[in-house]
Formats: structure tokens, C-alpha cells, sequence
């Protein structure tokens, strides 16, 4: 499933706060990486890091226009880990729904 | 539906599932403590799992099978760190080889059960799990979704089995 992306890659670039605003807002439109600069406090060159970062896991991609370069959110890769969690409650359900059947059977003696 | 509450943090990388039982705490608690009923629920019909070692201990070592369709054999151990009978289970939880022995370069996750009396007397369990990394969390998605996936083709093929069953009569 992520067999051509870097995993890890992926989980340092979500793990910070700035990374993930700029994802958020790159999943409703492009913006180019000095207008995402004048969003935060840091330098145009902290935040073209940041885009950097989120570029090599694959969670935006840059599109050149004119002098500049627009970011663009690729919700693919963040569906992703969405995803994972998605499956994870499904095997957990599953068992949960186990446990429920085995709670409502009388309990064998033998481990008492 | 038991389940109650599931909050999923792909960022953190965290998950935790709550769900209520209506009998007392201590009954609950045995679903883990007793390896009888442990392997009832741990994995689908389809991929039984066996428990060997089961020495829920702080420091003990559980390690169980599981055995597929073909008789394919899936191993898993766990590391008890926190036992508190019958409110409270940590563990990490992580693969083996068919030897059983842990696999040192395969993630591992960090899980926590608690198993509390709620006001009206049944029992809430919370199960969390944290993900060291992401690639921990698609192996065990994707251990899950064999599982899941075997389990999907058994019923198919039970039902195939009844439909095709009357006329042909191997």
C-alpha cells in the first residue's frame, strides 16, 4: 500500500504543527510558498523547508507558474494513514464483536 | 454495538477503541488473562490463534500462532510491562519468525488495555494503541487484512459449498 513511499518520511513530516496547517491549507487550494510564508511567523526560507519536507514524503506537490511555484496538498498519501486507522478499527471491531459473543455464553468452569 | 467511542489520530499515530460490556469487570478482565479465551477472540475464525506462553507477569512473555486457510502459521509475541488485575494491561506487541523467536527489525506497537465499572455497573474497556512509526501501523493493518481477507473467502466458500452441494454431491 505504501510500498513507494517513505514511511518514515512521512511520519516526520506529519509530525509537525506548521506541516500540518500548511497541508490543511493546501488540500482547499494552491498556494504559492510566499504566500504561505506571510501566514506564519517564520522565515520564507523556514517555510519553504517545511514545504520541502512535505514535498519529499509526498504529501504536497509543487507546480511551477510564472517565477513561482504553487503547493498542492496530495490527499492520497494523507488518506493513507487515514486509512490505516480505518482498518485498524475494523480488526478491532471484529474482536470487540468476539469478546461480545464469548461474554454472553455462560463461562466454562475449568479456569475459575 | 458494544463499541463506544474510537478516536483515530493518524498524526500522532495513535488509536484507541472503547467499548461497554455488560458484566462485571473481573469477566472481562479473564477475555486476556485466560489463554483459552484469549485465542477465541484474538483472531478471526478463519486465522485461529494459539496461545503458548501466556505469563501475563510485568517482565512476562506471551506468544502465540496464528494458523491460516492453507495451515500457514503467523507468530507473535507480546512484552508485558503492566499487569493490574483486573483494571489495567500494557504490552508491546510485535512479530515473530516461525520459531516464535521476535523479529528485531519489525515494528512493534505499544497497547494499553483498561477495563473500568462504569456508574450503571457494566464495564467500559479502553483499548490504545501507539505507533512508533507509520510503517508499524501498515504492517499491522496488513496483518489484520489478511486476516480479514481469509475470512471474506471462508464465507464465500461455505456458501458455495451449500449451493453446490444438492445437485453435484462430491
Amino acid at each position: 500500500m505504501l510500498a513507494d513511499l517513505d514511511v518514515d518520511l512521512l511520519f516526520h513530516a506529519l509530525a509537525d504543527a506548521t506541516r500540518r496547517d500548511i497541508i490543511t491549507r493546501t488540500m482547499t487550494r494552491d498556494y504559492s510558498v510566499s504566500a504561505l510564508a506571510r501566514s506564519y511567523t517564520m522565515s520564507f526560507a523556514a517555510v519553504q523547508k517545511h514545504v520541502a519536507v512535505l514535498e519529499r514524503a509526498g504529501l504536497v506537490t509543487k507546480h511551477p507558474r510564472g517565477r513561482e511555484h504553487l503547493v498542492r496538498g496530495s490527499p492520497d498519501t494523507i488518506r493513507t494513514a487515514s486509512g490505516l486507522l480505518e482498518e485498524l478499527e475494523e480488526l478491532w471491531r471484529d474482536r470487540i464483536d468476539r469478546m461480545g459473543e464469548i461474554l454472553a455464553e455462560p463461562e466454562s468452569g475449568e479456569d475459575e | 454495538m458494544t463499541v463506544t467511542n474510537v478516536h483515530k489520530d493518524p498524526e500522532h499515530l495513535t488509536f484507541f477503541i472503547t467499548a461497554e460490556f455488560d458484566v462485571p469487570t473481573e469477566r472481562v478482565w479473564r477475555l486476556w488473562a485466560d489463554p483459552r479465551q484469549l485465542e477465541r477472540w484474538w483472531g478471526p475464525p478463519t486465522y485461529p490463534a494459539t496461545f503458548v506462553e501466556h505469563d501475563l507477569t510485568p517482565g512476562g512473555t506471551v506468544t502465540y500462532y496464528m494458523t491460516g486457510p492453507e495451515g500457514d502459521q503467523h507468530y507473535g509475541w507480546w512484552r508485558v510491562l503492566t499487569v493490574e488485575a483486573p483494571n489495567r494491561l500494557e504490552f508491546e506487541d510485535g512479530f515473530a519468525d516461525d520459531a516464535g523467536n521476535p523479529i528485531s527489525d519489525m515494528p512493534t506497537t505499544m497497547a494499553t488495555v483498561t477495563i473500568d465499572a462504569t456508574e450503571s455497573g457494566a464495564t467500559r474497556m479502553t483499548i490504545s494503541s501507539i505507533f512508533p512509526s507509520l510503517e508499524a501501523m501498515e504492517k499491522l493493518v496488513e496483518m489484520g487484512m489478511e486476516e480479514g481477507m481469509a475470512q471474506a473467502i471462508g464465507q464465500i466458500d461455505a456458501l458455495l459449498a451449500e449451493t453446490v452441494q444438492p445437485g453435484v454431491g462430491a
